[in-house]
């Protein structure tokens, strides 16, 4: 219906109903699926709320971090340990490990910033490298418990709501998302999402306009953090468990990787990157047992050629082909 | 008032001095690149700054700005020192700037640049922000009104919503120029304007220039190369040559100079 007329359906119009679309088909889709592919879809919530993060560092601000993995961990670990040591409820340690997350994310910013490009990556590969092992150190063991792990409850449906677990672990984790996209959304329209970009875009000029390059870079920096942290404490609840090992360099470079292929610097992409590192290895551990990352590296630089813009990339320019309009908006 | 190096630099100026440059040295690793320079532009003034290639121009426009720190000497703005402010402190004291090769933000459009340049106007922060509050919605429409407005001015509405990427030279230099007036600057500083335009844009960007620092009342400092840009639009031309003031004077003195010719004409 929109491809006849683009003209009378501006950019935000059409907006607000792809975004109204896809809120229905998240909410209905319990409905649909199966204890284990409602567990997947929370999955892909969580990581999405991670994306999210790391695309305002990477996508936005042109940040690099091949670390994020450890943020995750962070922010798992502060959930688990505050429910099974401290008896906190789930639901409140989530802000609390987004907060933590916040504060390291922040402190590990503000000399990690002064490193250009390919130093700043680098200084967060030895943050991800450090994190597991860090875990695993005898000092924190109390509270830790090693290599062990820790266990986390599964909680029930509250007041009665006639969910499955699973389902409700689900609207729990999709309550969040829908915060973390609108406060991104929030942040990414306005002056200092603007800043951000133009960080990224031209540094220099953006210091004459007034933008204070290390603070603002630090702050997103923070602030990806918080976001990965509060999709990693979301995993301990949804997983039941965290371990050292579950934390490894790999999952660092799935983010990234699935940032990429979602689509950088686009709201969306966050999505779709998510939708990708869940799906994909499925699919390749069901195509081939024996080697299924040798498929999924396949699947990526297939991706990679095919579509260096994205997931975002080649859905806009399938949309516009249908609309025939000359790329409009195209902002968030 | 002919020759910088002979104003005593403790001397009141006859009019209030807006920018004073004092003495000010820049060293890099053992090349001087700007010695002992001083002069003063009053407000309300275009002041070309001139000279051959490497004389420091850049380099001074790089201090001012404080892309670079000088080894000695100091600048002030209103006689306040620009030793302590940061590179990004400069806009917040009203002084704009455009840069020789291009600055502009890449993947924004030429409304979403001039946006830009009015970050430091705005105050809202981060809890503000990620909340969208009233004021944020207020302080937006305020800034896109006038991003708007500067446009108009500067003849880019019909382009507003291209990036400005795929526009054409000349016109990314205008969208530069409205990006720095959407400050609402006191000074705005122009580091070659009409370098890579062509003729007759030349002659548009003078009367701009004039009547910018007309309708906003703004002080201008002007680094140019087009000799007879910056002649016909200059009250106070100073010039450079080898990191140090050969002259400073209206334009006819500074033509008549024999230094300035030496320098342009005979000895390279």
């Amino acid at each position: 219906m929109p491809a006849s007329s683009s003209q009378a359906l501006p950019g935000s119009r059409r907006r607000t109903l792809l975004i109204g679309a896809t809120a229905v088909v998240l909410v209905l889709l319990p409905v649909l699926l199966t204890q284990y592919q409602t567990f997947q879809a929370t999955m892909i919530l969580l990581y999405a709320i991670a994306l999210l993060g790391l695309n305002m560092l990477v996508g936005y601000n042109g940040q690099i971090s091949i670390g994020h993995g450890a943020f995750f961990a962070i922010g798992a670990y502060v959930t688990a340990i505050l429910v099974s040591s401290f008896g906190i409820p789930y639901w409140a340690t989530i802000p609390i490990a987004g907060l933590v997350c916040l504060v390291i994310g922040i402190l590990f910013g503000i000399p990690a910033l002064r490193l250009e490009g390919h130093y700043l990556a680098l200084a967060t590969f030895g943050l991800a490298l450090a994190l597991p092992q860090i875990l695993k150190l005898h000092v924190f063991e109390a509270w830790t418990k090693g290599v062990v792990g820790i266990f986390v409850r599964k909680p029930k449906a509250p007041f009665g709501l006639p969910l499955t677990a699973d389902q409700w672990l689900y609207y729990f984790t999709l309550f969040f998302l829908a915060l973390a996209f609108l406060f991104a959304a929030n942040l990414l329209r306005g002056r200092i999402g603007q800043a951000m970009i133009a960080i990224r875009d031209q540094p220099a000029a953006a210091a004459s306009m007034g933008v204070n390059v290390s603070y603002y870079k630090t702050m997103t920096f923070g602030l990806s953090a918080l976001y990965t942290g509060v999709a990693g404490a979301l995993s301990a609840v949804v997983v039941q468990f965290v371990a050292p090992d579950s934390f490894s360099l790999h999952l660092s470079i799935s983010f990234l990787l699935a940032i990429v292929i979602g689509g950088l610097g686009t709201m969306w992409g966050a999505l779709f990157g998510a939708v990708f590192m869940v799906v994909v290895p499925n699919l390749a551990s069901e195509i081939s047992t024996a080697a299924p990352w040798a498929i999924y590296g396949v699947a990526v630089i297939i991706f990679m050629y095919v579509m260096p813009t994205g997931l975002v990339g080649l859905v806009r320019k399938i949309w516009n082909g249908f609309s025939r309009t000359p790329a409009a908006g195209g902002a968030a | 008032m002919t020759d910088a190096r002979s104003i005593p630099s403790q001397a009141a100026p006859p009019r209030s001095a807006l920018l004073e440059v004092e003495h000010v040295t820049v060293r890099f690793s053992g090349l001087l690149a700007l010695n002992d320079v001083s002069f003063s532009v009053q407000e309300g003034q275009i002041c070309g700054l001139i000279g051959p290639n490497g004389a420091g121009k850049t380099t001074l426009f790089n201090c001012l700005s404080r892309h670079y720190h000088y080894t000695s000497g100091d600048i002030r703005y209103r006689g306040r020192s620009l030793g302590p402010v940061p590179s990004h402190g400069i806009a917040r004291l009203g002084m704009a700037r455009s840069f020789q090769n291009l600055a502009l933000f890449g993947s924004m459009s030429v409304l979403e640049n001039v946006r830009m340049g009015a970050f430091a106007r705005a105050r809202s922060g981060y809890l503000q922000n990620l909340f969208r509050t009233a004021t944020v919605r207020a302080e937006e429409a305020a800034t896109q009104r006038k991003s708007q407005e500067l446009l108009e001015l500067l003849d880019l509405t019909q382009v507003a919503h291209e990036n400005v990427g795929d526009l054409p030279f000349g016109t990314q230099k205008r969208v530069e120029i409205a990006r720095a007036l959407a400050l609402e600057p006191t000074m705005l500083l122009l580091d070659e304007p009409a370098c890579g335009i062509n003729h007759e844009e030349v002659t548009e960007l003078a009367g701009l220039i004039r009547r910018v620092r007309d309708e906003f009342s703004l002080t201008v400092l002007l680094v140019e190369h087009h000799m007879s840009l910056v002649m016909s639009i200059s009250d106070q031309v100073v010039a450079l040559n080898f990191g140090a003031v050969i002259a400073d004077g209206t334009p006819a003195q500074v033509q008549r100079n024999p230094d300035v010719i030496r320098a342009y004409l005979g000895g390279a």
